[in-house]
């Protein structure tokens, strides 16, 4: 019976995470590229101009992706960050780190593609409001957390002190999320939520197709990294040298 | 569709600026993040193959 079950601790070790994750990454990029053109096509050919914003809304297709995918890598990080301080896992921290440059990377566009989306619409391109300034927040933070592991030599010294900057740093999700609720702001709130949506049916079809391309692109480019972080850190094991014989 | 033109397309409305502004920085750096992690892969990669090369050539000199 006990060999029906699959031992996912098996998949916690580089050794065999390595080959898994190169077998994994075609895939994702294929599912990027699927999503990607189909959301593109709905973003620009599909979903009608917008009554008060014209054509400038169509940034929202990759504003609000960008974003979201922002906050949720920050809590995987924060999750793998959480899991190598409690068991001590090699791979955990690997993982935490191969994500925090696609993470930083989604905050810096979200910043970005808000910016150029409130200049037309608002008149400037930055305000001091909550939305904006938690989320500037967020790319801080992981600035920092990037900062913080290369300052320390030891990789996993460099993971404990990273993963307690992730899991404190993790408080400012929520405050993201809530901050249009919590705070009068200048941006607008939610435009999905699951009781009603404020949006045309094709224009939410365009968001949450773009929303998945964004998603398999930050999987499929996290586990390259990983492989590389992998191959960096595991470089003196014997399994290593099989991998470049 | 909406477009009656490729120009039209181009100007969005007069949005233009705005839109290609954000989606060609985000093509971009979607673009450009692969390619730097691919060199990430390969650096090391090669770097490994050196390493067993030059054990490879130690063992046989000694």
């Amino acid at each position: 019976m006990n060999n029906k079950i699959i031992n996912w601790f098996k998949f916690a070790s580089p050794q065999s995470f390595y080959p898994l994750a190169g077998r994994m990454i075609p895939w994702f990029w294929a599912l990027t590229a699927i999503f990607t053109v189909a959301g593109l096509w709905i973003s620009f050919f599909v979903a009608p101009t917008d009554a008060q914003q014209g054509e400038g809304y169509r940034i929202i297709f990759i504003h609000v992706p960008a974003s979201w995918m922002s906050m949720f890598i920050y809590l995987v990080m924060a999750f793998w960050a959480g899991l190598g301080l409690a068991l001590n896992t090699r791979l955990s921290g690997m993982m935490a780190q191969a994500l925090a440059p696609t993470g930083a990377l989604m905050a810096f566009l979200s910043l970005w593609t808000g910016a150029f989306w409130g200049k037309p619409m608002w008149g400037t391109w930055w305000v001091w409001d909550a939305r904006l300034t938690s989320e500037l927040i967020l790319f801080f933070l992981y600035i920092g957390f990037i900062a913080l592991q290369a300052a320390i030599d030891d990789p996993r010294r460099a993971d404990k002190a990273g993963a307690i900057l992730a899991l404190v740093g993790a408080v400012n999700i929520p405050i993201i999320y809530f901050s249009v609720k919590w705070w009068n702001t200048l941006h607008q709130g939610s435009s999905v939520n699951l009781a009603k949506s404020s949006m045309a049916q094709t224009m939410l079809w365009g968001m949450l197709l773009m929303a998945l391309a964004f998603w398999m692109y930050a999987i499929a480019v996290a586990l390259t990294r990983a492989r590389a972080i992998i191959l960096e850190r595991e470089r003196h094991t014997e399994w290593i040298k099989e991998v470049v014989r | 569709m909406q477009w009656n033109s490729v120009g039209e397309f181009f100007a969005m409305g007069g949005y233009g600026l705005y839109v290609w502004g954000s989606f060609g920085v985000c093509a971009a750096a979607m673009v450009i993040e692969p390619i730097l992690v691919g060199k990430r892969n390969r650096d090391i990669l090669a770097s490994l193959k050196r390493e067993r090369l030059a054990d490879e050539i130690e063992s046989q000199q000694s």
